[in-house]
């Protein structure tokens, strides 16, 4: 193929992945608004029920028990249910292999072959694919099928942001990222960000969740109601970050720094987006200290942890559009004063 | 660690930090209700009202209170706040100009952001303060636990608890075998993955009646958090080193000049606070051509890659010429530095320099040579000055403006095509009158004071200008003189720098995350094995204990259970598993 069908086929891929994440989501709110009428009691043993992780305290369902009188759906209710989860899996799988293979062709699509991150549009759309792809890896180990709406719900927002905002026509890349270093360093940054994400999400329903218990209210029904207690949030969440901070230490504390002794001549300049990078890194340090240490397990952690993923993505986008003497700007006119200006 | 590793019902409340860590010992300074604090606290305090310290218990809570975790944690947060406004404020070690630029924009709150060194907030005081508070904290968090970590070591694991099935996690079942059976066989399960401790040496455990089996592993968790913390103060020393002994330097060097490594030769140089010039390495090096790929079509047409700065230079030029090492040769190129002996060569900019020469009104030449022209925008139309100095006083002649590199003139408005330079042409304001050069006051070379100078005008009064293609030659209004634009040369900007033991602070790092990864991957872990003569056979109790929290034991349970069936007999199977 050549490269103007691989870029065709990429930017096809990326509508055909939009599309697919829409209707995914679409399948997921049918899910929902059926189990909406439902007890959470009643379709316990569902596909769409988090299955109770092993190990989670028994103590969660003891109130999932007490509400077992009330009626069982009707046939066609549970059918939907099981139907429309499996469907939104099934789309989310599909939209996920199309979100790669836009990703993968619109590397080939520049000439030379290169690595898909060259620009914030292609940033954005690896970062998304991987969020989609940690949340399919990781569904069945952490039981993460209550993340499923909100999973595609943000992808979809990211590439909608990506495609209409952000997106730039396929350039080689400037000098400065050409350097095997951009492959260590980017995707080691990227994965660590997509885990961040992820667990950004879960800390977010569990401070819903631990707002909606302490009301006392409806819970027994609705989307609320289904997520995992809160312990399995919370661990959940924790494990999430516990691979994140390493691969994000290494991004940003050690490929960073020797890609930037290489190409800036000082392996810490003080750049906008490494200060940035480096906040993220402490407030991140700081969860995982403050579990370890100080005993903040739940909501602090949580707190916490929406801070560092506000920073995380601050850093991604903002810094890129706000400041302005950061070398690390790739958004669009790079000032060329000097070869370092990327 | 809290001792609720387990506890299922650990909800969103904060619970107050457990272990030695918590506060003072005289216990009721901080929390002393309002009114009851002039209440005497004690029988053998009552000449003391609470809360007053002797100044050896007031160091000893200090020392506390800054090495406990909480400080830690504080210190860590403050950390990222006060990196903030470095990222969101220019600063002047990174983009001096821009710097400037937001003064000047911002008179009002300059003098406030300058007593808060907002404008260098890496170096500024208060940020020492965090992370030397930090790093006092570090140690006096570490050594501590190095010794403990130290002693602990060497003991063998704590006997079983007296009553296994208290733990949250736990089994049991009751079999026809011995216990000193399902002792031994508990005891060569474990011992594979476990330091072990039995209730009887291994010889006795066999005929036991009553005893236990208590494993332990995983503790190599606090190893790696102390090779964490350790590395975290490695890193520390290695960036202190790199950033007081070392230095950064940049040149502006015209395509056939040479350098040689003394501070007179840079543009601008920002040492460390230790540094000593003596110990530059005496190197230099000559830039003999410069080579950029255009790129001629495609969204990006007229961006410039593939940058190469050909380069010979000796590793020595010290002394008399005889003595300078061989010459060597190497295409210096972005993220291909050239490196000598401890100093590093990195390509980081280029431009043009147009080769001008200026005579006066007599032919006298005034000035010769290329002229370096900053870049202004991506497509490199470029502003520079020239300052000729002239025979007489007041004849100084002065030349301000743009430099094209392609270019065109579209709809009546002169317009820079692009990078490269196929129509290089010069537009220029000239001016006559004192430049100034000899008040002793230095003066930048991009920059051209006007105050004595006269804008050279048309004799019928309008606008002059000079503008020039290669090899053409103006003649100035007023018998001036004359201006010659013979060709353009490429320029290169160099940086320069040399940070000693930057191998310390690599190593730091990567001992830190291979710690990280121990301390957030590897589990500490209890195992215990009970086993004794009840009614009707023998009692198996089993229970586990992970001592990281958030660790899944129940499969750890059954595979332990699974491991005390004997081989092939698997009738017995375990009756109750909790």
């Amino acid at each position: 193929m050549t490269d103007l069908q691989w870029e065709h086929l990429s930017n096809q891929a990326i509508g055909a992945a939009g599309v697919v994440y829409f209707l995914a989501l679409l399948a997921h709110l049918i899910e929902w608004s059926a189990l909406r009428t439902v007890p959470v009691a009643a379709v316990a043993r569902t596909v769409v029920r988090a299955p109770a992780t092993a190990g989670a305290p028994p103590a969660q369902d003891g109130t999932v028990t007490a509400s077992s009188a009330a009626a069982p759906p009707q046939e066609s209710t549970r059918f939907r249910i099981e139907m429309f989860g499996r469907l939104a899996l099934m789309l989310t799988v599909i939209a996920c292999a199309a979100h790669l293979v836009a990703v993968v062709s619109r590397g080939l699509a520049a000439d030379p072959n290169r690595v898909p991150w060259g620009n914030m549009y292609e940033f954005t759309i690896t970062g998304s694919f991987v969020v989609t792809a940690g949340y399919l890896l990781l569904r069945k180990r952490y039981g993460l099928a209550w993340m499923g709406p909100i999973v595609t719900a943000i992808v979809l927002v990211l590439l909608m942001v990506a495609v209409l905002w952000l997106y730039s026509p396929i350039e080689p890349l400037t000098e400065a990222l050409n350097s095997p270093w951009l492959v260590i360093h980017v995707m080691s940054a990227m994965v660590a960000t997509g885990a961040f994400t992820l667990g950004g999400i879960t800390s977010a329903l569990y401070l819903v969740r631990a707002r909606a218990e302490k009301r006392e209210t409806e819970a027994d029904h609705g989307y609320v109601a289904r997520l995992p207690s809160l312990a399995t949030l919370d661990r959940v969440s924790y494990r999430i970050h516990a691979f994140g901070f390493p691969v994000w230490t290494f991004a940003v504390l050690i490929s960073g720094p020797i890609w930037a002794h290489q190409a800036w001549s000082s392996y810490w300049n003080w750049d906008p987006k490494e200060v940035c990078a480096f906040i993220t890194w402490v407030v991140y340090a700081a969860y995982l200290h403050a579990r370890a240490t100080a005993g903040w397990r739940g909501r602090n952690a949580a707190i916490l942890a929406l801070i560092g993923v506000a920073t995380l993505w601050f850093n991604f986008i903002g810094i890129n559009y706000f400041s302005t003497t950061s070398q690390h700007s790739y958004a669009s006119g790079a000032p060329a004063v000097s070869l370092r200006a990327h | 660690m809290t001792g609720s590793t387990n506890d299922p019902t650990d909800g969103p409340t904060t619970r107050p930090a457990t272990g030695p860590t918590t506060g003072p010992t005289t216990g009721t300074v901080t929390e002393q209700p309002e009114d009851a604090a002039w209440k005497p606290s004690g029988d053998r305090d009552h000449h003391r009202r609470a809360g007053e310290l002797t100044a050896r218990e007031f160091l000893r809570w200090t020392w506390r209170q800054l090495t406990s975790m909480r400080t830690a944690l504080v210190l860590l947060l403050l950390l990222a706040l006060g990196a903030i406004p470095g990222s969101v404020i220019p600063q002047e070690g990174v983009d001096a100009l821009k710097t400037q630029d937001w003064k000047t924009a911002h008179p009002h709150l300059t003098p406030i952001y300058d007593r808060l060194s907002l404008f260098s907030v890496y170096h500024s005081p208060w940020f020492a303060a965090i992370y030397l508070l930090l790093m006092i904290s570090l140690v006096g968090c570490i050594v501590p636990r190095l010794l403990v970590y130290w002693r602990g070591y060497r003991q063998q694991p704590p006997p079983a608890p007296r009553n296994l099935t208290r733990l949250p996690d736990h089994a049991s079942y009751t079999t026809s075998e011995e216990p000193g059976v399902v002792l031994q066989r508990a005891a060569r399960h474990l011992t594979r993955r476990h330091r072990l401790a039995t209730s009887a040496p291994a010889s006795e455990l066999g005929s036991a009646e009553d005893g236990w089996v208590s494993g332990e592993r995983g503790q190599l968790r606090e190893a790696g958090n102390l090779l964490f913390h350790l590395s975290v103060l490695v890193v520390l020393v290695g960036f202190g080193i790199g950033s007081l002994f070392g230095y950064k330097g940049g040149v502006i060097l015209v395509v056939g000049n040479g350098f040689s490594n003394s501070l007179t030769q840079y543009d601008d140089f920002d040492p460390g606070s230790l540094f000593d010039a003596a110990k530059m390495e005496p190197f230099c090096f000559t830039v003999h051509d410069f080579k950029v790929d255009w790129i001629q079509s495609g969204p990006r047409q007229g961006m410039a890659r593939g940058f190469q700065a050909p380069l010979t230079y000796r590793t020595s030029c010290s002394g008399d010429r005889s003595t300078w090492s061989p010459e060597r040769s190497y295409n210096l190129r972005v993220n291909h530095p050239l490196t000598i002996g401890g100093t590093q060569i990195f390509l980081i900019g280029h431009g043009y320099a147009p080769v001008i020469t200026v005579r006066d009104g007599q032919g006298h030449k005034l000035y010769d040579g290329p002229t370096v022209f900053l870049p202004e925008s991506s497509n490199f139309e470029s502003f520079g000055v020239v300052k000729a100095s002239g025979l007489k006083a007041g004849q100084d002649i002065g030349l301000e403006g743009l430099f094209y590199p392609t270019f065109a003139l579209i709809d009546g408005d002169p317009v820079n095509v692009m990078g490269d330079d196929k129509n290089p042409t010069l537009s220029l304001l000239a001016y006559v009158g004192d430049l100034g050069l000899n008040t002793g006051v230095p003066q930048s070379v991009y920059e051209m004071d006007k105050a004595g100078m006269r804008e050279l005008k048309k004799p019928d009064g309008k606008m002059f200008r000079v503008d020039l293609q290669r090899h053409e030659t103006i003649q100035l209004p007023d018998g001036a003189g004359s201006v010659t634009f013979h060709g353009v040369k490429h320029w290169t900007r160099l940086q320069i720098s040399r940070t000693p033991d930057v191998w310390l602070t690599l190593l730091g790092v990567v001992l830190a995350l291979i710690g990280l990864l121990g301390s957030l991957f590897i589990r500490p872990r209890r195992v215990w094995v009970r086993a004794r003569r009840s009614d009707g056979g023998t009692l198996v109790e089993v229970a586990a204990l992970d001592r990281s929290g958030g660790g899944d034991l129940a499969p750890v349970l059954s595979t332990v259970v699974d491991s005390l069936r004997p081989g092939d007999d698997a009738a017995e199977r375990p009756k109750e598993l909790a």
